[in-house]
């Protein structure tokens, strides 16, 4: 049953991805004006137009244009860069470990931290404890991230000079530099998304700390964290999971905005620099990549359900 | 009653903690070893706070300010939340009227029992396993083992209420208090469930308190009946007393009230108005407002008193 599942949302996904490397293929037309001439300055020839034209391949008609590019996706290969001196895979492949780092970084300390405070105020709802814990979601919720990590690197780095003021450094050459260099654009990332689950994580938790089931526990004379642990958690994790899944779209995003901030080489400031360079090859295929992660991670959070919840796998 | 008494409630009142309202007054009862209590009223008669005031469960919005609860010769209402919880499930278990509600939804129904035998028993979990197979197959689940493995989803309205049984079961308790256990059941699944009961308290010698507002489940298993009346006693009497000559203005307003599937055909005999909530209650005899024997001395509450053997009535109409 589970099996059938997993395919029906692999089936779903799949549509998905269609559209996404649909929309990004029609890109280059989406465009105001002619893609080649914005490329080029106004001083070009027509010949270096035309050859610009030809190498991209856009003096052929649509239809063979749309074969082209879904047959290079079907090998897996998004074109040459027009600047970089490579092929767009290989540019986001060497980039994708960065950018995957800093937020799985960020969603770690968005869950861990988020559900921990969520369910800490549900116990204490209506305490100081509650309104302490809320409060700091709210900040949290309400601070822009990229904020944060200016407010970060002027107390942490620049102040108290604990942490680097950004760059960073690979895990495969020192794990401490890694962990140093990581922890504050993680921090920034995370804590703006920490407030939002942690929202949903005290609303759903006391949403099931006031059902029956909850009561028929009391009634067995099960210990309190018994309760809590093997009878309200598991309950309260089908909403928490489902914004996990919305997290990680906007820490995907936020991502872009605090590599820069930090100037951290990952594949948001390579869609950023080719936006700002019209790499037209490069943004498409940093569009496809982030469509590609939110669904892989959109899949898992479907899975997940089915896991935590077996009433899901029915639908 | 030969046997010794399981259960005594004496005096028990309880309030709401913000306007101190009181809901239950001085409710007074006992339950015999092995025996049936049924108590019936109205809903908002305080039925259901009643059984979860003995079990230590009232809502945070509801405090017990007088009376004992005294469950094999200990005062609950004495000890602590914390000594309660110890009693709980082990000494007294409680079924509850949505067996869909009550079970945990992404629990195997075998965890569910398990938990109790392996955490309150203290039984090793193989042991504990076999036990709540054994179980299932006590309370009649077909192919008990396999079920042991079923989601509360997967199991149809009344295989969900066995296994609430069989939980509650799972510690052996002394008192068992059943709080509408068949209200949202069919009504062929109703009987079963009856019947299971019955079987239990002659197998077992289970002590049970069954709270419903079902005549027919009264007529059905109850040794004694506790008419409870906008949060006080209004009548105790033995079952067949009660059917045959209730003394209280409302028993026998509420006996009026049922459909009779034998005999002639009558009409139905609704009770005017309804039961008074908590803040609202009038002064003296509760039921005054809706009572057609009142009289001048109803303005002050009438005091429990004996009507016949082992037959207790409030009500200044009754000598």
């Amino acid at each position: 049953m589970l099996v059938a599942f997993l395919f029906r949302r692999l089936g779903g996904a799949a549509v998905v991805f269609l559209l996404v490397s649909m929309l990004a293929f029609l890109l280059v037309w989406l465009i105001p004006g002619d893609a080649v001439a914005v490329l080029l300055d106004a001083a070009a020839s027509p010949e270096e137009t035309a050859r610009l034209r030809a190498a991209l391949g856009l003096d052929r008609s649509p239809l063979a244009q749309m074969l082209a590019w879904y047959g290079g996706l079907a090998r897996g290969q998004l074109g040459h860069s027009l600047l970089l001196n490579r092929s767009v895979a290989e540019a986001l492949l060497e980039r994708l470990p960065i950018t995957l780092s800093l937020t799985a970084l960020a969603l770690a300390i968005a869950v861990v931290f988020g559900t921990s405070a969520g369910v800490g105020a549900a116990l204490a709802h209506g305490g100081w404890l509650d309104q302490l814990l809320m409060g700091v979601a709210l900040f949290g919720l309400s601070v822009p991230d990229f904020w944060l990590g200016l407010l970060f690197i002027i107390v942490f780095a620049l102040g108290l000079g604990w942490f680097p003021t950004g760059g960073f450094v690979p895990i495969s050459e020192s794990l401490a530099g890694w962990a140093r260099s990581m922890t504050l654009p993680g921090l920034a990332l995370g804590l703006t998304q920490m407030g939002f689950i942690a929202r949903m994580a005290r609303s759903s938790m006391l949403d099931v700390l006031g059902q029956d089931f909850v009561r028929t526990a009391e009634a067995k004379g099960l210990s309190r964290s018994r309760i809590i642990l093997a009878h309200a958690l598991p309950n309260a994790m089908v909403p928490i999971v489902t914004v996990i899944g919305i997290v990680t779209g906007a820490l995907l995003g936020g991502s872009v905005v605090i590599e820069q901030v930090f100037s951290i080489p990952g594949v948001g400031r390579l869609i950023v620099g080719a936006i700002l360079a019209r790499d037209f090859p490069v943004i498409q295929g940093g569009l496809l990549f982030l469509a590609g992660v939110y669904l892989l991670v959109n899949l898992i959070v479907d899975l997940l359900y089915a896991v935590i919840d077996p009433r899901v796998r029915l639908a | 009653m030969t046997t010794g008494p399981v259960l005594v409630v004496d005096g028990l009142t309880t309030e709401l903690r913000r306007t101190t309202a009181t809901i239950l007054e001085g409710v007074t009862f006992s339950i015999a070893e092995g025996e049936t209590v049924a108590v019936v009223g109205e809903s908002g008669s305080g039925k259901s706070m009643l059984a979860l005031a003995v079990m230590g469960l009232l809502p945070r919005a509801i405090r017990r300010t007088a009376g004992s609860i005294v469950l094999g010769g200990t005062d609950l209402a004495a000890l602590s939340a914390g000594e309660v919880r110890a009693r709980r499930g082990r000494d007294l278990a409680m079924i509850f009227q949505e067996p869909l509600s009550a079970l945990n939804p992404v629990m195997r129904v075998g965890t569910q029992i398990v938990e109790v035998l392996t955490r309150r028993r203290g039984l090793p979990s193989h042991a504990a396993r076999a036990e709540a197979i054994r179980l299932l197959g006590r309370v009649g689940i077909a192919r008990p083992a396999e079920r042991f493995r079923a989601f509360p989803h997967e199991l149809s309205g009344g295989m969900r209420q066995r296994v609430m049984i069989a939980a509650a079961l799972a510690a052996q308790p002394r008192l068992l208090i059943a709080d509408e256990p068949t209200t949202a059941l069919d009504v062929t699944v109703q009987a079963q469930i009856l019947d299971l009961l019955r079987d239990l308290k002659r197998d077992i010698g289970l002590a049970l308190m069954l709270i419903t507002h079902d005549l027919g489940v009264v007529a059905e298993l109850a040794d004694r009946v506790v008419v409870l009346y906008a949060g006080r006693v209004a009548e105790i009497a033995p079952a067949t007393t009660l059917f045959d000559s209730a003394r209280h203005p409302y028993s026998r307003a509420l006996l009026a009230s049922r459909p009779r599937a034998h005999g002639p055909r009558s009409a139905l005999v609704p009770i005017e108005g309804a039961v008074p909530t908590a803040g609202t209650m009038p002064a003296g005899c509760r039921f005054r407002p809706r009572c057609s024997l009142a009289t001048v001395s109803c303005a002050s509450p009438p005091p429990l008193h004996a009507a016949g053997p082992d037959h207790l009535v409030a009500c200044w109409a009754v000598q």
